[in-house]
């Protein structure tokens, strides 16, 4: 056995030095480390974020992987933690326990077109991607952003999606479930942007990240346009109380999402995907 | 002559009737047409004579239903795709609104010319059904996941 | 002299007490063997009348119970209804307290001036399973520091088994009855025609130490013998097996229909992870005293039986029984070698014993395995 470690278990204070409302029920927290330093993470990896008293819960980064002077989480109130976090303002403090988990392979997609499907809240941990891919434009063949939101009041980073759409090295392609006649874009669901999109399946990376559901489909229309499974990478969402691998909750076949996860490369889970209950 | 030859071209171009034989190509020439409808105006509306469906060459239209104060957006169709197939099931009613949401160009195909020469010619009966199911079959499950509601709040 | 290590003394049984005083002079907390609650319980010990002599147990599915002996044997019973593991990772454990200070808070760890704890009565299966913990608790990139404290501390007195319980079968997962390394001392207990005595072997430094302050003799031939006999002959008492391609059989039964068989018997109460000796799952609970001042995080025991183990937002992935039973097994024999480069499964048959229903995971391991193979 190693020497005594530290204790993992044990957050680091982090204050809150922005709050941004972004939708109804989804807010964004930008944090700095009261002990002062960088706080360095790759794109996909989550943090477990701990609101006094109330618990600690996973949330995914949503920052800019190359600006470690901030810690940037986008969080959709759906429990008591979400809710606690909720309801903090500028200056209050909240505990950080991470990084952890498996990053998007950015990297490794270039050269491709890179293709990001995201659906819901899970653009927000596909968005450290983008600022990457962004980072690196030259080294991508295409650049297609999909979103797929419930309805148009329920975009999430709106203004940042229209900025990147009016780039002419992104194609940003953004539908709703659904809307009423005051809306201009696309009405329909996120594979029917998936099935018509132009790019080289042979030569595409795909990040796929929202609903469990939506990301089987959508990865089934990405399969059916010819993109290889070792090329389709997908973020998965279990119970995740520890990010160490510890408490066992977030188990997923003979994965511990925390840590073998939360990014999959899908031609490796492939086979558990579509059990049901695992 | 040129405009036929052209709307053949374009028949051909098109991912709806890409690789159709030539003769059935034709047949088809014969019944359709160019047509270009403008931003906000309607292409066809809920309970009209479904009299023809078309091509999007270009733009995107929007489906919609119409309720009194308020207008709801079920699906969007955009360039490469086909439009309509009430043409296709008595009694030829339009199910939906469709409406332009920025210039579009299109390929109508009239109704009535294209049902008799289906009837006359099996093959291309077959050959415009064959086509039509899968995208069938790709609307209705895409609007079951619409009815999932994947976004939406938990139960 | 200091016995070295895998020197073989042998003492008195009357030199138990003197073992026990020796271990809490040098600062350790001894655990072992008693009699509470009907069965026997691993717990904090003061001497040798402490230990359940003239007592055995019985061990059936779903039936467990504990006898009078016609011996005085000490460590005649097979094992303790819960395992060493509620006192190496117990089943609340602070994580940390955290007190409010402006607008933020200020956190102090858990703990970690415990006594060092002495186990007496380590099973084979039972060291087994510590190892199996070793490897869960220490990982690449991090350890948990209570677990590897507590276990780099810890005195183990390990003692052999001379018969079997008729849940056991430690014999075919490879973990028992024969001790392997790890223990500080192991003993044989020898009991026959008025003789009453145990060999001990040192096996580390701090073990030899502990055996050269007892009164101690070499051992006879006759003696040797009879210890080397005990775990061949426990061996071949045991009426269960498990199957040696568990693993195998489990990654491909994700869809077995038998699943809805087990899930027609399991109560989903849990009590076969409570009492599993390599079962590791915990959950998280927060609490606040009244003034909201002061908050604690505790780390509980849970179990991937309950519906909220799987919940995410949504709803929990694991509804029906039969889903949480695959799990429990198929971590358990399957998915742990990939995690931990071992199997989870020690043969200590307890959740065999415990099971309110008496479902026994040989038993659904062979069914699998017959539906697979068209039986």
């Amino acid at each position: 056995m190693t020497a005594l470690p530290a204790e993992p278990m044990l957050p680091s204070p982090f204050r809150i030095v922005k709050v941004v409302r972004e939708l109804a029920d989804t807010f964004t927290l930008v944090l700095q480390p009261e002990a002062g330093g960088a706080f360095a993470f790759r794109s996909g990896q989550f943090n477990m974020l701990y609101a006094f008293g109330a618990g600690e819960v996973p949330i995914s980064i949503s920052g800019d992987p190359a600006d470690d002077g901030q810690l940037v989480h986008t969080i959709r109130s759906v429990g008591p933690v979400t809710q606690a976090l909720g309801a903090l303002k500028v200056g209050d403090v909240v505990g950080v326990r991470g990084p952890f988990g498996t990053p998007w392979p950015v990297e490794e997609a270039f050269g491709d077109d890179l293709v990001i499907i995201a659906g819901g809240v899970g653009l927000a941990p596909l968005r450290p991607a983008i600022y990457q891919a962004l980072a690196n434009r030259q080294k991508f063949g295409k650049l297609i952003i999909m979103y797929g939101a419930r309805t148009p009041q329920d975009i999430l980073f709106r203004k940042e999606l229209e900025k990147w759409r009016s780039r002419f090295d992104v194609n940003v392609h953004v539908t709703v479930d659904r809307a009423t006649g005051q809306w201009a874009g696309r009405v329909g669901v996120v594979t029917n942007v998936v099935a018509r999109a132009g790019f080289d399946p042979l030569h595409t990376t795909a990040l796929v990240c929202g609903p469990e559901v939506m990301m089987r489909y959508a990865v089934d229309m990405v399969e059916k346009r010819g993109v290889p499974t070792d090329k389709v990478h997908v973020s998965m969402e279990r119970n995740m109380k520890c990010g160490l691998g510890l408490c066992g909750h977030c188990q997923w076949g003979p994965h511990f999402v925390c840590r073998d996860g939360p990014v999959f490369r899908f031609s490796e889970i492939a086979e558990l995907f579509p059990v049901r209950e695992l | 002559m040129v405009q036929i030859e052209d709307l053949g071209r374009i028949i051909d171009e098109h991912p709806f009737f890409q690789g159709i034989d030539g003769k059935l190509r034709g047949l088809l020439v014969g019944c359709a047409a160019n047509e270009r409808v403008d931003a906000g105006q309607y292409l066809f509306r809920q309970g009209g004579h479904a009299d023809k469906f078309y091509l999007i060459r270009a733009g995107s239209i929007s489906l919609e239903i119409h309720a009194p104060g308020r207008t709801i957006m079920v699906d969007t169709l955009t360039e490469g795709e086909v439009v309509g197939w009430s043409w296709l099931v008595e009694p030829y009613r339009w199910t939906f609104d469709a409406r332009a949401q920025e210039l579009t160009r299109l390929v109508s195909f009239d109704a009535k010319c294209l049902r008799g020469k289906m009837e006359a010619d099996a093959e291309l009966g077959y050959e415009v059904l064959r086509r039509f199911v899968p995208v069938m079959g790709h609307r209705l499950a895409a609007t079951r996941l619409q009815l999932v509601d994947l976004y939406g709040p938990a139960e | 002299m200091v016995p070295g290590i895998g020197t073989k003394v042998v003492f008195e049984r009357n030199e138990l007490d003197r073992l026990i005083t020796a271990l809490r002079e040098r600062q350790y907390r001894v655990v072992g063997p008693t009699v509470g609650e009907g069965a026997i319980l691993y717990e904090e010990m003061t001497s040798s009348a402490d230990l359940p002599a003239g007592w055995t147990d019985s061990s059936q599915p779903a039936t467990y119970r504990l006898n009078r002996a016609r011996n005085g044997r000490v460590f005649g019973y097979t094992l303790a209804a819960q395992s060493w593991k509620r006192h190496l990772y117990p089943p609340r454990q602070r994580l940390f307290r955290a007190e409010r200070a402006g607008r933020g808070f200020r956190l102090s760890g858990g703990g970690g001036d415990e006594a060092p704890m002495a186990f007496i009565g380590v099973r084979a299966c039972e060291m087994a399973a510590m190892q199996v913990h070793d490897r869960v608790f220490t990982q690449d990139g991090f350890t948990e520091p209570g677990y590897v404290r507590r276990r780099q501390a810890a005195f183990v007195v390990a003692v052999e088994c001379a018969h079997a319980g008729a849940t056991c079968f430690c014999a075919s997962t490879g973990t028992g009855p024969a001790v392997g390394p790890g223990y500080d001392i192991l003993l044989n207990e020898i009991l026959d025609a008025g003789r009453h005595v145990f060999v001990a072997t040192a096996g580390s430094e701090k073990g030899g130490e502990i055996l050269a302050g007892l009164s101690c003799r070499a051992p006879a031939a006759a003696e040797l013998s009879a210890a080397a006999a005990q775990p061949a002959s426990a061996a071949a008492e045991q009426q269960r097996r498990m199957s040696a391609d568990a693993a195998g059989v489990l990654s491909r039964s994700a869809e077995s229909p038998h699943w809805d068989n087990v899930a027609g018997r399991c109560l989903t109460c849990g009590n076969c992870t409570m009492v599993c000796p390599t079962c590791f799952c915990t959950s998280v609970e927060d609490v606040t005293d009244l003034s909201g001042d002061i908050a604690e995080r505790w780390r509980n025991w849970d179990s991937c039986f309950t519906i909220d183990y799987s919940y995410i937002h949504g709803g929990s992935v694991r509804q029906s029984g039969a889903s949480r039973y695959r799990q429990w097994i198929t971590h358990k024999l399957a998915s742990w070698q990939q995690q931990f480069g071992t199997s989870g499964c020690v043969g200590c048959g307890r959740c065999i014993t415990w099971c309110p229903v008496g479902i026994d995971i040989t038993a659904e391991v062979r069914a699998l395995e017959d539906r697979e193979q068209g039986r």
